[in-house]
C-alpha cells in the first residue's frame, strides 16, 4: 500500500508531462494564425516579431521549469519511496537537522537561474516598451487611435497621407477628432512588415487590447492614452479581444485586426475614405476634395 | 523574553469555582480554542458556499446558456428565460467566488482558526493576550458574511434594481471605473457598497487577530521557549500577523476611498470626461491606476498571508509524520521572513500590462523572480525532511506530500508570469487562474486538510477516521488536478479569464470539450468535500477517543489534555528544546523527545526561569 502511494504521487506529474508533450498536436497550445493542427510550422508561430520573442522566452522558461518540475518530483518520489522502505525494514529515521553545504548549494543555484531569466528577458521588454529604442519613423506615424467602450472598439485613423512632423503634432492629433479623419468600428486596419504604433484610450471603464495570435496586450485605462507598438509579419485577419473585465458583455467584446501589405493597406484606407465621404448623390471622385475643404472651413470658423 | 506569566496557584484560585454558562462558554466565548473552532466551522461552511459558486461558474463554461440545475428554477428571472443564467449573473458568480474563498475561507481558516487554536497551545500560554479582542475578531466575521451575502445581489433590491442580475460584478479586484461608477454595470449599484463594507469588516476582523497574535507570541511564551525554539507554525503565524498589520491599512484606506467615490463623489479613482452608458460625462481628476497600486500593495502580501501559515503547519506535520527533525530549521525561518519582506515590493507584477511606466516593470520583475528563491529553498527543505524518514502513511502525511507537489507547480507557473514579456501574453488568461488555484487550493487547502486531521484530536479529544480521510484525499487530489491542470493549457491557448462564453470567438471553439471535462472533475471534487464534512462532524461526537499525544509529537500543545480545559495546561509547561527532536539518540527507547521533557543528564538550558 505504501508503495502504491508513491506510484499515486508519481503518476500525475508523468501524466502532466505527457499531456503537455502532445498538447500542441491537440491544438491546446499557443494559438496559430491559420488554425492548423500539428507542429508543421515549427515552434514559433506568432505572426509578429515581439510575439516570436515572447514565444522563445516562453519555451526557454518552459524548458527550465520542466527540468525543475521533473527533478523535484523524482526527488519527492525517491524520498517517499525511501521512507516506505525504512518502515518495512524497521529502521529508525536519520537524525539530522540539515546540512549547511546543501542549503548553500540550493540557494545559490536557483538564485543564479532566476537571475539569468530576469536579466535575459530585459532586452525584449526594453525593445517594445521603452520609447527610445523604437524606430522614430514608426512613432511619428500613428496608424490609429483606438477608443474602447462597453462593448466595442472605435477606431480613428489620421487622414490618408497625413504626415506628422513632430511628436507635438502627434499629441495634437490625439487631442481630438480632426478633419479628414477616418472611422471604423471593430475593424482595425494595419500595414504588415513594418513597426507600427497605435494609441489606446477608453471612453468608459477599463478594457484591454488583446490580440492572442500576435501576443500583444495592453490595458486601456480611462483618462490615459497609451501607445502600443507591434509589427504584423503576415497579412491576414487576427482576433482582437478584451482581456480586462469591463462589465457583463466583456466576453463578446471581439473585433478584427486586419493586416495587409503596404499597397493593400493603402487600398483599404482609400476604400474606407470613399465609403465614409460618399453621400450617394454626387460623384465621389469630384466631391471628395470639396468636402474636405468645407469641413476644414467649418472647423476654422468654429 | 520568556517569563512565567501565570503562576499555578493564582490561576487555579481565580478560576476554580467559576462556570461561565453555555453562552459564554460556547458562543460569546473568550477562550481561544472555542474561537478557533468557531472560525474553523464557519470557514468550512463558507468553503462549501464558495465551492457552490465555483460550480455554477464551471456549469456556464461547460454548457453555456443551458438550463442551470437547481438555480434555474430557484431564481424567478432565470426560470422565465428557460433556466439559463445571465452574463451579469455570471460576472457576479466569479466575483463572489473569489471574495468568499479569499476573505471568508482561506484567510480566516489559517489565521483565524489555526492561528487562534494553535498559538497559545504551541507557545505554552493559557490564552491569547487580549481574549475579548479575540472574541470580537470572530464576531466581526458575521457582519462581513452578511455584507458579502447582500453583495451577491440580495441587497441590490434596495437600489430599485432586480436582485439576481445586480450582484457585485467587478471581480474580486474591483478595479475602478467599473466598480466606482454606478452606471457602469448592474452590479456596480448597491451591491458594490455591500461588497466594500464586507471587505472592510473582514479587514477589521483580521487586524484584531493580527495585533493579538503579535502580542501573544512576543510576550506570552512559556519559560524556555526562545524564538528559535518556536515551531515553524508559530513563526509563520507571527510573520503573517506582521504582514497583515502593515499591509491591511492600505486596503482599508483604498476601500473607503472607493466607497467615498461612489457615495460622496470624491473622484479619487475617476478621471473626468468619461461617457458611461450615455450618462452625463464624469467629473473628476482621479486616476484608476491609483486603486491598482493600493489594492495590490495589500493583496500581494495577502497572497502570502494565504500561504505562509500553511507552510508552517506542513513543516510541523511533516516532521511529526516522518519522525525526523525538520531539515534546515533556520533556513526555513529565514525564507519565511524573506518571502514576507520581498512580498512588499512585488505588487507591480500584477500591473505589467496596465500602462504603468515600463521601467518600473523591470524592477518589479527582478524582485518577483527573487521571491521564487525562498520558496524554492522551502521545497528543498521539505523534501530533505522526508528523506531518510520513517513516514506514517496516514491522511496527514499524504496531504502534506500533495501540498509540496502542488506548491511546486504553482511556484513554477509563477515564473512565467514574473517574466514581463511572457506575462504580456499570459496576463488575464486562464494560465493565471491555473497558477493561483495551484497555490491557494493545491497548496494551502491541502495543508489545511492535513492540519484538520492533525489537530482534530487536540480540538475534540477524538481522532478522525483515517480511511474516510484517505478517500477524501484521493478524490480531491484527482478532481483538483483534472480541474486545474488543463487550465494551464487553456491559458497557453489564449483563453481570457472572466468570459461568460468564450466559444463565440473562433480560435477558442475547440476548447469546449476540455472545459466540460474540467467541470465534471470539479463536481467530483465538490462532492468529495462532503466526505470531509461528514468525517469532521461524525468524529466530533463518535470518533475514536484518544489521549493527549496521539501522534507522539513533540510540541507543547501535546502535553495539554485533549481537549484542553480553560487555561489549557494542567501543569504550566517549561520548554527545554526545539520542537523537532524526533528519533533523537538521546532517548534510544522512543522516537520523540517532547519540548517539555527534562533530561536529567543534560544541563538545564535555562536555569534562571525553570524551577
Amino acid at each position: 500500500m505504501k508503495r502504491l502511494w508513491v506510484a499515486f504521487f508519481m503518476f500525475w506529474p508523468l501524466l502532466a508531462v505527457v499531456v503537455c508533450w502532445f498538447a500542441a498536436d491537440m491544438n491546446w497550445w499557443l494559438p496559430r494564425h491559420d488554425g492548423t493542427i500539428g507542429g508543421a510550422e515549427g515552434v514559433t508561430t506568432a505572426f509578429s516579431p515581439i510575439g516570436q520573442r515572447i514565444d522563445d522566452l516562453f519555451h526557454l522558461i518552459l524548458i527550465i521549469t520542466s527540468v525543475v518540475f521533473v527533478g523535484t518530483h523524482i526527488a519527492l518520489g525517491y524520498v517517499v519511496w525511501g521512507g516506505a522502505k525504512n518502515v518495512d525494514e524497521g529502521r529508525k529515521s536519520v537524525f539530522t537537522h540539515g546540512s549547511h553545504n546543501l542549503e548553500v548549494m540550493w540557494t545559490i543555484i536557483p538564485a543564479g537561474v532566476l537571475l539569468f531569466i530576469a536579466l535575459y528577458q530585459m532586452d525584449t521588454w526594453a525593445e517594445y516598451r521603452v520609447k527610445s529604442t523604437y524606430p522614430e519613423k514608426a512613432l511619428r506615424t500613428p496608424i490609429a487611435e483606438i477608443t474602447a467602450r462597453q462593448f466595442e472598439w472605435r477606431i480613428r485613423y489620421p487622414a490618408p497621407g497625413r504626415e506628422f512632423a513632430s511628436d507635438a503634432e502627434v499629441d495634437q492629433w490625439l487631442m481630438g477628432p480632426q478633419p479628414g479623419d477616418l472611422y471604423s468600428v471593430n475593424e482595425l486596419h494595419v500595414p504588415t512588415n513594418r513597426p507600427v504604433i497605435v494609441h489606446l484610450r477608453s471612453m468608459d471603464v477599463q478594457h484591454s487590447f488583446f490580440v492572442p495570435k500576435l501576443r500583444v496586450k495592453q490595458d486601456a485605462v480611462p483618462g490615459s492614452i497609451i501607445p502600443i507598438k507591434f509589427e504584423v509579419t503576415k497579412p491576414g485577419e487576427y482576433e482582437l479581444l478584451c482581456a480586462e473585465l469591463c462589465g457583463w458583455g466583456h466576453y463578446k467584446m471581439g473585433a478584427k485586426l486586419i493586416g495587409r501589405n503596404t499597397q493593400g493597406h493603402a487600398a483599404a484606407i482609400e476604400k474606407m475614405r470613399h465609403d465614409q465621404e460618399y453621400d450617394g448623390i454626387t460623384q465621389p471622385a469630384d466631391s471628395v476634395v470639396d468636402q474636405t475643404e468645407s469641413t476644414t472651413r467649418m472647423a476654422r470658423t468654429n | 523574553m520568556s517569563t512565567i506569566n501565570h503562576p499555578v496557584s493564582s490561576h487555579d484560585l481565580h478560576h476554580a469555582h467559576h462556570d461561565p454558562g453555555f453562552v459564554r462558554k460556547y458562543i460569546f466565548s473568550t477562550d481561544h480554542k472555542i474561537i478557533g473552532i468557531q472560525f474553523l466551522i464557519t470557514t468550512l461552511i463558507m468553503l462549501m458556499f464558495g465551492g457552490a459558486l465555483a460550480l455554477a461558474v464551471r456549469w456556464q463554461l461547460a454548457f453555456p446558456w443551458s438550463y442551470v440545475p437547481i438555480l434555474g428554477n430557484m431564481i424567478e428571472q432565470f426560470a422565465l428565460q428557460g433556466g439559463q443564467m445571465s452574463p451579469e449573473f455570471y460576472t457576479m458568480l466569479f466575483t463572489m467566488h473569489a471574495s468568499v474563498m479569499i476573505f471568508l475561507v482561506i484567510i480566516p481558516v489559517l489565521a483565524g482558526a489555526f492561528g487562534n487554536f494553535l498559538i497559545p497551545l504551541m507557545i505554552g500560554a493559557d490564552d491569547m493576550a487580549f481574549p475579548v479582542l479575540n472574541m470580537l475578531s470572530y464576531w466581526f466575521m458575521w457582519p462581513a458574511i452578511f455584507c458579502f451575502t447582500m453583495a451577491t445581489g440580495l441587497g441590490a433590491g434596495l437600489n430599485g434594481v432586480e436582485g439576481a442580475t445586480a450582484g457585485a460584478a467587478a471581480g474580486w479586484t474591483s478595479y475602478p471605473v467599473l466598480s466606482a461608477i454606478q452606471a457602469a454595470a448592474p452590479g456596480s449599484g448597491a451591491a458594490q457598497n455591500w461588497w466594500l463594507l464586507g471587505l472592510t469588516l473582514v479587514g477589521v476582523s483580521s487586524m484584531m487577530g493580527s495585533v493579538n497574535y503579535m502580542t501573544t507570541i512576543i510576550n506570552m511564551r512559556a519559560p524556555g521557549m526562545t524564538l528559535f525554539r518556536m515551531p515553524l507554525t508559530i513563526w509563520a503565524m507571527f510573520i503573517t500577523a506582521i504582514l497583515q498589520a502593515f499591509a491591511l491599512p492600505v486596503l482599508t484606506a483604498a476601500g473607503f476611498m472607493q466607497l467615498s467615490d461612489r457615495v460622496f463623489g470624491t473622484t479619487f479613482f475617476i478621471p473626468g470626461g468619461l461617457d458611461i452608458n450615455n450618462t452625463d460625462p464624469s467629473v473628476g481628476g482621479g486616476q484608476p491606476l491609483l486603486w491598482q497600486h493600493l489594492f495590490w500593495f495589500y493583496s500581494h502580501p495577502a497572497v502570502y498571508i494565504m500561504l505562509l501559515p500553511a507552510m508552517g503547519m506542513v513543516s510541523d506535520m511533516l516532521a511529526a509524520t516522518c519522525r525526523k527533525p525538520i531539515f534546515g530549521y533556520k533556513p526555513m525561518v529565514y525564507s519565511l521572513a524573506a518571502i514576507a519582506g520581498l512580498g512588499f515590493i512585488v505588487w507591480g507584477h500584477h500591473m505589467f500590462t496596465s500602462g504603468m511606466n515600463p521601467a518600473l516593470g523591470m524592477t518589479f520583475m527582478v524582485s518577483t523572480m527573487m521571491i521564487a528563491l525562498p520558496s524554492a529553498i522551502k521545497v528543498f527543505n521539505w523534501i530533505g525532511t522526508i528523506w531518510g524518514g520513517r513516514p506514517v502513511f496516514n491522511t496527514i502525511f499524504l496531504n502534506c506530500v500533495a501540498f509540496i507537489s502542488m506548491f511546486i507547480v504553482g511556484g513554477l507557473s509563477g515564473i512565467f508570469m514574473a517574466a514581463v514579456p511572457v506575462d504580456v501574453y499570459f496576463h488575464d488568461t486562464y494560465f493565471i487562474v491555473a497558477h493561483f488555484h495551484y497555490v491557494l487550493f493545491g497548496a494551502t487547502l491541502f495543508g489545511v486538510f492535513a492540519g484538520i486531521h492533525f489537530w482534530f484530536p487536540k480540538m475534540f479529544g477524538r481522532t478522525m477516521n483515517d480511511t474516510v480521510g484517505k478517500m477524501h484525499f484521493v478524490l480531491t487530489f484527482i478532481g483538483f488536478n483534472c480541474t486545474f491542470f488543463p487550465m494551464h493549457l487553456l491559458g497557453i491557448s489564449g483563453l481570457p479569464r472572466r468570459y461568460a462564453d468564450p466559444y463565440i470567438h473562433p480560435y477558442l471553439e475547440h476548447l469546449l470539450n476540455m472545459n466540460q471535462f474540467m467541470t465534471i472533475s470539479a463536481m467530483l471534487m465538490g462532492v468529495a468535500q462532503f466526505l470531509l464534512l461528514g468525517n469532521f462532524f461524525y468524529s466530533m461526537f463518535f470518533g475514536k477517543k484518544c489521549g493527549r499525544n496521539p501522534w507522539n509529537a513533540n510540541g507543547l500543545e501535546w502535553t495539554a489534555p485533549s481537549p484542553p480545559g480553560h487555561g489549557n495546561f494542567d501543569i504550566p509547561p517549561i520548554c527545554y528544546r526545539g520542537p523537532y527532536e524526533y528519533s533523537s539518540p538521546l532517548v534510544p527507547d522512543q522516537d520523540y523527545l517532547p519540548q517539555t521533557h527534562r533530561l536529567t543528564s543534560v544541563p538545564n538550558p535555562n536555569p534562571t526561569t525553570a524551577t
